[in-house]
């Protein structure tokens, strides 16, 4: 009896009932947290000081937006446009940078090319988070400390980015169409502009996400660099908007969802590309 | 008759000489050097920002080299490091450092495992349980550590709330900040949060990749879908798991958005009024710009660097070896 049931391999067997409470149960622990920022923020201090704590949005987030955007030392509507500045930056120029890199590995003959390649994923486990007191030293040389340039230079490109590029392009561009396309007389750059990236959207969406929410989360580095500034990203003005002496919760979680709403966004609109580069990236790696 | 077709022909095509000459040039380069050009931004800027600070961390380790105090140069030696050995900030940062890592990972491992393993069945609505437990992969950890300060608050938290529930705590609710451990769960709770998620799609992905008929072959006694996952399923996707354990061993090492952000004062970067929870990667920030010292902090970060090769090669190994006895 049982025999029949183990026999089937667990990707070919129907999820029970108990499968989907499981999963039910886990995807209301997943959205919990986010959810219940976007309730305090939009509750009064009694709400928030209520016993049973209220799971039921209230009706101020309006309110609470308001006060958050209005006050001086935090600087949060230009902390939201520096992060979008600075992501987007970060993402534009690491699928640049990323995928022409990847384009060379992958397609073009050079001397070399296999050594630099073991470099390139050599570097993939670099934890450089701990090279940042020499980073701020080289930054302090180029005189960029405390400026969003700062912030954005380290993030320009990716090992990862270029080593999840040429794997995809090894595979979705055919060697035939390239050799063609070089008899026809076409130069790499002209190649990579209307063979290689037309072929590649996929593969820079799952990238393109990926390194944005990165750029968009970073903490660290962005803290050391812009903390006390007048031009922070929104997470360092969060953490001064969570710094003090007398917190107030509904204002500083006010600013919590508002920061994190583009991430639901992006997670609305490009989850499958994201969930995809995920997995895909586990393969290869 | 091929011949005389031929001569002409060639003597023909022949394009004028100074065209020829510049566009051989332009494909020689285009052949030889364009490669280079085309991979080099990336090692340049990887060079610059990435490996460059890296090394030159170690010789700013063995410097003087204070933000507040330029005059104070020249070679420290191995003073920064050996102040190391008997800094207790450093040993206990250290302990803490541990001790989240201890509880953060072995439970997210665990349930991301188990979590895998309900996705990697024939569900309705695949994409949609996919993309739902990644979104805490997603949320900025600055702000959901703020919700979670909110939930173990002591007064009026929720976490105390469902303590009360079950008969703690009702006339002392715990203050999840005082003490070590607490703090500790606490902080370990987020961190937990946000990587089941993303882990167990990682452990999806290389469960899809398992032929079929390993499970058909090795269905002999009898064994139920929970010795399956033990049995069959766990030791064949083992290299992701220490890939998994890697990752989460340089990223748990390193932890420090989630303890700043529990602290009362974030700003501060003291881990707790008494440093109960105050991480490597914390300490570090404190001692370089709070404190100013960086030569201090690079000393302490390439120790932290030492540590996290250690503790990863540690785990990679016994990884191995608990999935090695198939």
């Amino acid at each position: 009896m049982t025999r029949t049931y183990v026999n089937r391999a667990p990707q070919d067997t129907r999820g029970s009932w108990l499968t989907y409470v499981s999963l039910g149960v886990v995807l209301l622990f997943s959205a919990f947290p986010v959810y219940w920022m976007f309730v305090i923020s939009t509750s009064t201090d009694e709400a928030v000081a209520q016993i049973p704590p209220s799971v039921i949005p209230g009706a101020e987030f309006l309110t609470n937006a308001s006060e958050v955007f209005t006050l001086n030392e935090v600087f949060f509507a230009a902390s939201l446009i520096n992060s979008v500045l600075v992501s987007a930056v970060i993402t534009l120029s690491t699928l640049f940078f990323c995928s022409l890199a990847g384009f060379a590995f992958a397609k073009l003959r050079f001397r070399g090319r296999n050594a630099l390649l073991v470099v390139v994923v050599l570097t993939l486990t670099v934890p450089s988070q701990l090279g940042i007191v020499a980073l701020y030293i080289v930054m302090g040389k180029l005189g960029w400390n405390g400026t969003l340039l700062a912030v954005i230079a380290p993030g320009l490109v990716s090992a990862f980015g270029v080593f999840y590029m040429r794997q995809f392009i090894a595979h979705a561009v055919p060697d035939e169409l390239v050799e063609s396309a070089r008899i026809d007389g076409a130069l790499n750059m002209r190649v990579y502009w209307n063979i290689v990236l037309p072929a590649i959207r996929p593969a820079l969406a799952v990238l393109g996400l990926l390194t944005f929410v990165m750029a968009w989360n970073d903490f660290q580095w962005p803290l050391i660099q812009l903390n006390g500034t007048d031009f922070p990203t929104s997470m360092v003005a969060l953490s001064d908007l969570a710094s003090g002496n007398y917190v107030i919760y509904r204002r500083v979680l006010a600013g919590a969802f508002i920061a994190t709403v583009p991430l639901i966004v992006l997670l609305l609109i490009g989850g499958r590309q994201i969930v995809r580069g995920i997995m895909e990236g586990a393969v290869k790696s | 008759m091929s011949l005389t077709e031929l001569r002409p022909a060639s003597h023909r095509q022949a394009p004028p000489p100074k065209n020829v000459k510049t566009r051989s040039w332009l494909y020689r380069f285009d052949n030889k050097t364009v490669p280079y050009i085309f991979i080099s931004p990336f090692f340049i800027l990887f060079g610059i920002f990435g490996v460059f600070p890296l090394i030159f961390n170690g010789v700013v380790a063995l410097r003087n080299w204070r933000l507040d105090d330029p005059t104070l140069t020249g070679w420290a030696g191995f003073a920064n490091f050996s102040r190391l050995l008997s800094d207790e900030d450093f040993w206990n940062a250290l302990g803490n450092t541990f001790g989240i890592f201890i509880l953060s990972t072995v439970p997210q491992l665990l349930i991301a495992l188990i979590i895998a393993n309900l996705l990697n069945r024939k569900l309705r609505g695949n994409t949609f349980w996919r993309i739902g437990i990644l979104l805490p992969y997603l949320t900025p950890v600055v702000a959901s550590t703020l919700v979670f300060a909110i939930f173990f608050a002591r007064d009026n938290g929720m976490a105390n709330w469902f303590l009360s529930l079950v008969g703690f705590g009702e006339e002392t609710p715990l203050d999840w900040r005082a003490q070590k451990w607490s703090a500790w769960i606490a902080i370990a709770t987020m961190v937990n949060w946000k990587w089941i998620g993303y882990n167990a799609l990682l452990y999806l992905s290389a469960m899809q990749a398992i032929p079929k008929d390993v499970y058909e072959a090795a269905a002999v006694d009898g064994a139920g879908p929970w010795r399956q996952l033990w049995r069959i399923t766990v030791p064949m996707i083992q290299p992701v798991v220490v890939f998994t354990v890697i990752l989460s061993t340089i990223g748990g090492l390193q932890l420090f958005n989630e303890p700043m952000m529990f602290d009362e004062n974030p700003q501060s970067a003291s881990g707790g009024s008494a440093h109960q929870f105050q991480t490597i990667a914390q300490l570090i920030y404190k001692v370089g710009w709070k404190d100013l010292d960086l030569g201090y902090a690079a000393a302490m970060s390439w120790a932290l660097f030492l540590i996290i090769l250690i503790v990863a090669g540690i785990n990679t190994l016994l990884t191995r070896r608990i999935g090695g006895d198939r």
